[in-house]
């Protein structure tokens, strides 16, 4: 039995996925937030970006159950002797692609490479060469490399699409068959009705995109155990499972960071608006002082006191991983510590504007204290403007981890991110030969995750804040671009 | 206005003050000097004596707040809290912890942020007005559903990336501009041409989104609806009416940001090697120099909120309605 490991990360991660099970459930049973939502479902810009957040975060949750494995008792030790565990703390995702976590090479190898990018020198048939070396990992179950590379790489790939493909046209059953469920229709006519785009839900684009990610996973799924995709970093580790785990990290950052400064915005927001006068002075007195000073320098500043810190008391962290850890977690809540004046400032707004409605001065004069006022009657009308705040800055939060880590007050250096994979990018670039690979999948995944995460925030905005919906693009319908012109605020 | 200016310096000058107390309770009472000098010096096993002859160098070894072995009012300043955060506000920045001094640094360095910073922005409010506008003089069309979704995707992509495929792409394989370094005179410009065009494109995605909502939220009052049926051109409505009167918002969200440009971009000239204020500060977070970055952070608030009293003074220039009491 493995000893299970919860880091400080791991446990927010699943009490955020606690408590946004719950808002699904409170939303689906009230009959406004019902509505509004459907305004987000029925987007299908935002519902692609929703499949492909979903495969991310699945990555992200798989990599957030840790634990040390058991290791097998030395010889000669007693049988009762205290089971031993590994100073290595794993993550599920770790153990499931153990191949390519632990096919290292030395150095530098190409995206589907059989040799090392950089030559060395080698004993052959006892003389020095210099050549290239084949790789440890990359390619090691064939004889003959250069003849067989070409058709290996073809069968594999072949194969692997294929895989996807049966993948994805299941998928695409699976879906009709559902739906056919509910509406009470055939399957083949549900099905029918998706390619058409019949349907209120956008099935189409969504499962289109599922099956373009199913195509990919389906291709790197069989090329991945006996190859690097996409080749491997300086010192010899697989590019494709860095940029894996650095899903993690961002999204960690992203929400966890919104969610520390959601306290401070709510309590200060709602009591500043709410109590005007001395409390008000004092709360915009205090945010106003930690928003002028530059956010870069206020986080460094805060993270190296904090590197003091870690660096007084090294008893506290068992492990590497674990050390790692609570830097990435103090990291989000300083994010979140020095970012809540911007929300904190709209709540305050949002409240004046509200303590002078008729519902509230009702309230006041039932006798219903200011607590009670606060809790039941503003916090439940300026939600809207937290949730699309909070999902606005997800997608800057993860471009500025990146900013960050660059600087030099980002995240552990061994914890894998996109920040330090563009870091080493860096020196990459200028290397002759040039190393590109690196660069392409910090890039490639970051942009598909912040591109997602800002559709799918965009549609959240413009569902719960009717103004931003008359600012959307129109593609040339002369109809739809004469109703939008209809549709926008009359004065 | 003067009135109201005073007024207003004054409550900057309360702000101040309270980012130098949060400085000092951030960076004397969180950690002690001595945890500093430990840090500093490197290494778990530094000698009592080591940390007590970096203090003394740096005059981190005089009481925090209060030292009653002074005399007269030495026992107010002769301590770390007059020494380090009082004396800022006199613009006495005091050495670092490398032992220069501070103050000499920034004067040197505020020039090639200038030159790196004033062209980014002057340039950069140019190019975003114009591609914003053309966005909405182009709306309910193809052009505009397409440079639409070009600022969406451009926004998505880190500012890094677009310093790394620039140098890539105009030093290493066109070789037009070096890939980075700084010169004075008539080389500024082959230095400067890349780090500004690349701070223009980075932020092109999200400030034109920006602007073209501003504008479009413009373009749906009466005054334009008069103009158009006067007979005027949708150019001349849009370029010349509509453009003034969006003027207002657009100063409020960059007059604030004009006296952090100061600071320069922290990332682009530390990519670049210019010898700026930002790099200065990336450098003395890496070699944690704490000296600098305190410095910095009280430098870099009192311009944000110079920044502020200049939005509100730029208000009353861009619309004569607009009266501050």
């Amino acid at each position: 039995m493995p000893k299970f490991v919860f880091l400080a990360t791991d446990v927010v991660l699943y009490l955020l996925l606690v408590a946004t099970a719950f808002y699904a459930w409170h939303a689906l049973r009230t009959p406004n937030l019902r509505q509004t939502w459907r305004i987000v479902v029925r987007d299908p810009a935002a519902m692609c970006a929703a499949v492909v957040l979903a495969v991310f975060l699945l990555f992200a949750l798989l990599d957030s159950f840790h634990f040390r494995p058991l290791l097998p008792p030395a010889a000669g030790a007693a049988a009762n002797a205290a089971p031993a565990y590994s100073t290595q703390t794993l993550s599920l995702l770790d153990a499931l692609l153990a191949g390519a976590r632990q096919g290292r090479e030395k150095t530098y190898s190409e995206p589907l490479a059989t040799h090392q990018y950089s030559k060395e020198s080698m004993l052959v048939d006892g003389k020095m060469v210099r050549d290239f070396p084949r790789l440890q990992f990359g390619g090691a179950h064939l004889k003959d490399e250069a003849a067989e590379w070409p058709g290996d790489v073809a069968a594999r790939s072949a194969a692997g699409l294929a895989g996807g493909a049966l993948g994805a046209l299941l998928l695409w059953l699976l879906v009709a068959a559902l739906r056919a469920r509910s509406t009470g229709e055939r399957a083949a006519q549900s099905l029918r009705a998706i390619g058409r785009r019949e349907t209120a839900v956008p099935w189409r684009a969504m499962l289109l995109t599922a099956s373009a990610l199913a195509l990919f996973i389906g291709w790197v799924a069989a090329l991945w155990p006996v190859y690097h995709v996409l080749g491997t970093d300086q010192t010899g580790n697989d590019v494709l499972f860095q940029a894996i785990k650095s899903v993690r990290t961002a999204m960690v950052i992203g929400s966890l960071a919104t969610l520390a400064t959601l306290p401070f915005a709510i309590v200060l927001g709602i009591l500043a608006g709410y109590h005007k006068g001395r409390v008000d002075d004092a709360i915009q007195y205090l945010y106003t002082v930690l928003s002028s000073i530059p956010s870069v320098l206020l986080i460094a500043a805060f993270v190296l006191m904090i590197q003091v810190f870690m660096d007084k008391n090294p008893q506290l962290f068992e492990t590497g991983v674990e050390r790692a850890d609570i830097r990435l977690f103090l990291l989000a809540a300083i994010l979140g510590i020095t970012g809540w004046a911007g929300l904190a400032r709209l709540l305050r707004a949002e409240t004046l504007k509200l303590t002078e409605l008729d519902y509230v001065q009702a309230a006041r004069a039932f006798g219903v204290s200011d607590a009670g006022i606060m809790r039941r009657h503003i916090l439940p009308n300026v939600m809207h403007v937290v949730l699309i705040v909070a999902v606005l800055d997800f997608s800057g939060l993860v471009l500025y981890e990146a900013v960050l880590s660059y600087v030099g007050v980002g995240v552990d250096p061994s914890t894998n991110s996109f920040g330090t994979m563009i870091n080493s990018a860096r020196t990459e670039l200028s290397r002759s030969p040039m190393v590109w690979w690196n660069l392409l999948a910090a890039f490639t995944f970051m942009v598909v995750l912040v591109l997602s995460l800002q559709l799918f925030a965009s549609a959240v905005r413009e569902a719960f804040d009717p103004r931003a919906r008359a600012f959307r693009p129109h593609r040339g319908h002369p109809a739809t671009a004469a109703a939008a012109q209809a549709g926008a605020p009359a004065p | 206005m003067l009135n109201y200016v005073i007024r207003r310096i004054g409550y900057a000058v309360l702000i101040l003050i309270g980012v130098n107390l949060f400085t000092f309770v951030l960076f004397f009472t969180v950690n002690t000097p001595d945890d500093m000098a430990r840090m500093n010096i490197g290494g778990k096993r530094v000698s009592q004596d080591a940390i007590e002859k970096w203090k003394v160098e740096r005059g981190y070894d005089k009481p925090l707040l209060w030292n009653s072995s002074a005399p007269g009012t030495g026992k107010l300043t002769n301590t770390i809290f007059y020494d380090r955060s009082v004396q800022l506000f006199a613009l006495d920045f005091g050495p670092s912890d490398s032992g220069r001094d501070i103050g000499y640094e920034l004067r040197q360095r505020v020039g090639p942020s200038i030159a790196l910073a004033i062209p980014t922005f002057l340039l950069g409010l140019f190019v975003v007005i114009v591609f914003s506008l053309l966005l909405v003089f182009f709306r309910s069309t193809y052009l505009e559903f397409w440079g639409f979704t070009l600022a969406v995707f451009m926004m998505a992509i880190s500012a890094l990336f677009y310093i790394l495929i620039g140098q890539f792409l105009f030093s290493k394989v066109l070789k037009l501009v070096p890939i980075s370094g700084f010169a004075g005179g008539p080389d500024l410009f082959i230095f400067l041409a890349l780090p500004i065009l690349i701070g223009i494109v980075s932020r092109l995605g999200s400030e034109a989104l920006f602007y073209r909502t501003m504008f479009l939220e413009e373009i749906g009052k009466d005054y334009v609806r008069t103009a158009r049926s006067k007979g005027l051109s949708e150019t001349v409505v849009l370029f010349r009416h509509v453009l003034r009167n969006a003027m207002l918002p657009i100063l409020t969200s960059t007059v604030a940001v004009l006296p952090l440009l100061f600071l320069g971009a922290l990332i682009m000239e530390s990519f670049f090697g210019i010898p700026g204020l930002g790099s200065y500060t990336i450098d003395a977070i890496n070699a944690q120099d704490f000296a600098i970055v305190r410095s910095m952070v009280f430098v870099g608030s009192a311009l944000y909120i110079v920044g502020l009293i200049l939005t509100d003074i730029s208000y009353t220039v861009a619309d004569p309605r607009i009266r501050l009491r």
